[in-house]
């Protein structure tokens, strides 16, 4: 890759990648990928989330629908491990707590495959520096 | 995708349930049915929302209204009138206690506004191992905008304005540090992270490593920029795997992007980062133990002055600063001194990451403004005590900080207030304690861990915690005297004004604050020989009530040692000098007639 060399070097790799993560800062984006992010810090992993990502990963190969699955550090939620989050698009980020094989199914069922919500939504309580 | 026009998120959390939410969420799914929206209206049963207090809690997206203190007589009004018709119904809104005003959507309640998230803005929002989503968040764009618009001076001076003070647990001015390692001379000087993280139930430093950790590289080489240093260290502990892993694929993908190495950005900048592993050892927290072992001595702390910032590495300049103080420094310099220094309390700027454990439901990571009060982390965003329980205390600041009773539950937490109480900021753990929790068990606790901890250097560190523990412990097995508390407390003092680090200054605090605020308990384990919270085992008695024992046998079957002896259908016995206390009996018996005094 190219080295960066200046701070408008940086600004241009800056505008390039953004739009890689615009879909999760912008939830009216209309890309037609679904985002999941899994929690995969200590507490995560201690949960199983390696087991619940790689279910995700799988799963959703295997039925073809378009996701873009990523790992991400703990959300604060240590209490409700694993956690993970989706974006639909065009819709706002949604954290579900507790998300083992079995509720990853019924995750990718019924939110992903249907957009209806299912029991175990943690409100999301904080405010961001962009605010 | 969903045919639903709306949704209603019913709280379905411990506090929420406690009140009823069940009985709502099945009142709504009975009278959306009766009024045929099933395909309209969707309910949905969330996790806590952290706002216990006014639970019950409704949400009705997507016009986004907060419902609060729902009973499952209001379901009915509000499927009528807000889903039915569209009209919000006003006296179910949240008011505001300062302008008596009511607020229909949660974004407007102060209640979210109290958790803001500085050093953990890209916690669990980009993938730590990947360093374009960093830069996608204006990631080292700070440095970017030092090496070319900025002199050291101006940056240190941005620093100092913005107030920031160490969130290792010192608190000492980052940009005053900053100034001081500047002024001192030398051919070579260095950048250390503290990230040798050691208070039992802390794990702020680690999420931010684990989740962020280029935050804590640009930081650090704006910090090398400034002090003129061109190498850093991050001093890990090696019990950290993945953190560790983190780091060194960080820095790997910051030397392949040029962001670290020699010319940064055109700047004629070499910066470079290298880890150091630690074995784990509390004392190595402490920036002059940390140094010797760094440099492959052993891990012990030495007189201050010379301080690190004139002699520290290899007797070279070293700034230290803690991983929370540099994942700070990115979002200071973007978004400039005057932003930050608006957050937080007078002499506290900005927010302090918190990890909340112990007997509280939502066991996490919270970042919260300086001037937080202790109430509104432990109830609103803690969602308050685990099972219903009295909350009896908490601790902060670690094995060197005080347990805080009700009384200071409002005092707004920053670096001043927090000591003037008896305890400390520390580095952000804050333990939760319910009334099953015996405060002198808790005091033994903590000394049992300085005792391990104390690496043998003073004598009165050395042996003067053992003998505190000693103390404890004798005390917890009943076998204490009045005049033990006494003692504890000349002990402390001795210890604190002899010992030469932190560790053995501060060592005593568990001991001391646990007999300023709850000496009914010490005197309860001495004089009656009784243990209030029911967890000193030697101090229990458990007895069988003759009028209420059936004789089914149950306790004497299930018995571990043969303590308990009777007939069948006649009352049994429990001989105290064979029982081990282990509450087997009490749990089986299926008559109440065992009692625990």
């Amino acid at each position: 890759m190219t080295k960066i060399k200046s701070l408008a070097d940086l600004k241009k790799i800056r505008d390039e990648v953004q739009s890689k993560i615009k879909l999760r800062e912008n939830s009216d984006h209309p890309e037609q990928t679904v985002q999941i992010k899994v929690g995969m810090a200590t507490c995560g992993i201690a949960s199983g989330a390696k087991e619940t990502m790689n279910y995700f990963v799988e799963e959703l190969e295997q039925q073809a629908i378009d996701a873009v699955v990523t790992q991400t550090g703990c959300m604060g939620y240590c209490y409700a491990e694993p956690t993970v989050e989706i974006t639909l698009p065009g819709k706002g980020p949604v954290v579900f707590g507790y998300v083992n094989k079995s509720k990853a199914e019924e995750i990718i069922e019924v939110y992903i495959k249907r957009g209806k919500l299912v029991d175990g939504i943690i409100p999301v309580n904080f405010k961001t520096i962009d605010e | 995708m969903s045919d639903y026009k709306m949704h209603l998120l019913i709280c379905s959390g411990t506090g929420c349930k406690a009140s009823e939410s069940e009985d709502i969420i099945n009142s709504f799914t009975s009278l959306i049915d009766e009024f045929g929206l099933e395909d309209e209206v969707q309910i949905v049963r969330t996790g806590c929302f952290g706002f216990c207090e006014k639970g019950p809690i409704v949400k009705v997206l997507p016009d986004n209204t907060f419902y609060v203190r729902v009973s499952p007589g209001d379901t009915e009004e509000i499927l009528k009138e807000h889903i039915v018709k569209g009209r919000t119904v006003q006296r179910l809104l949240y008011t505001d206690p300062v302008t008596n005003e009511n607020i229909s959507d949660s974004k407007g309640i102060g209640f979210y506004k109290k958790q803001i998230r500085i050093a953990l803005r890209n916690c669990g929002f980009i993938n730590p191992e990947n360093i374009e989503e960093y830069i996608a968040r204006d990631g080292y764009m700070a440095l970017g905008k030092c090496l070319a618009e900025f002199t050291p001076e101006e940056t240190i001076q941005e620093i100092k304005e913005s107030g920031l003070r160490g969130r290792g647990g010192g608190g000492f001015p980052t940009g005053l540090k900053w100034e001081i390692t500047r002024k001192s001379e030398a051919d070579q000087k260095y950048v250390v992270c503290n990230a040798d993280e050691g208070d039992p139930g802390a794990f702020m430093d680690r999420s931010i490593l684990e989740g962020d950790p280029h935050s804590v590289l640009e930081a650090m080489a704006i910090c090398g920029y400034c002090i003129g240093a061109d190498k850093g260290l991050v001093y890990i502990r090696a019990e950290y795997p993945l953190a560790i892993e983190r780091l060194k694929t960080a820095i790997k993908q910051a030397r392949e992007y040029g962001l670290l190495g020699n010319d940064i950005m055109g700047a004629k900048f070499n910066f470079d980062i290298e880890l150091r592993y630690g074995a784990g050892a509390f004392v190595c927290g402490e920036e002059t133990a940390l140094i010797h072992s760094m440099e492959g001595l052993r891990g012990e702390p030495t007189f201050k002055p010379p301080f690190p910032s004139v002699s520290g590495y290899m007797g070279k300049p070293t700034n230290v600063n803690n991983v929370e103080t540099f994942a700070n420094i990115p979002v200071i310099l973007n978004k400039g001194a005057n932003w930050f220094n608006k957050i937080g309390t007078e002499k506290s700027k900005g927010t302090k990451v918190f990890a909340l454990a112990g007997k509280i439901n939502n066991v996490g990571l919270i970042e919260v403004p300086m001037g937080t009060t202790l109430r509104e982390v432990i109830y609103d965003i803690g969602g308050g005590i685990k099972n219903g329980k009295e909350f009896k205390s908490v601790q902060t600041g670690g094995p060197s900080g005080g347990c805080l009773t009700k009384d200071f539950l409002d005092t707004p937490i920053d670096y001043d207030n927090l000591i003037a109480a008896g305890s400390m900021m520390g580095s952000g753990g804050m333990i939760v304690m319910d009334e099953d929790d015996c405060m002198v068990s808790i005091a033994r606790f903590y000394l049992e861990f300085t005792l391990e901890e104390s690496c043998g250097k003073c004598t009165p560190c050395r042996v003067g915690n053992k003998r505190l523990h000693e103390i404890l412990d004798k005390i917890t097995k009943g076998k204490g005297e009045v005049e033990d508390i006494e003692r504890l407390r000349v002990l402390s003092s001795v210890i604190k004004d002899a010992s030469l680090c932190g560790l053995g200054q501060s060592s005593p605090n568990p001991v001391l604050s646990t007999i300023a605020n709850f000496e009914n308990e010490y005197l309860a384990h001495v004089n009656d020989g009784k243990c209030p919270a029911g967890q000193c085992k030697a101090l229990l008695k458990y007895e069988i009530a003759e009028d209420l024992c059936t004789g089914c046998t149950l306790c004497f079957r299930n018995c571990p040692v043969g303590a308990i002896t009777g007939e069948r259908r006649q009352p049994h016995f429990i001989d105290q000098s064979i029982c081990i206390k282990c509450g087997v009996c009490f749990e089986k018996c299926k008559f109440d007639a065992i009692t625990l005094t």
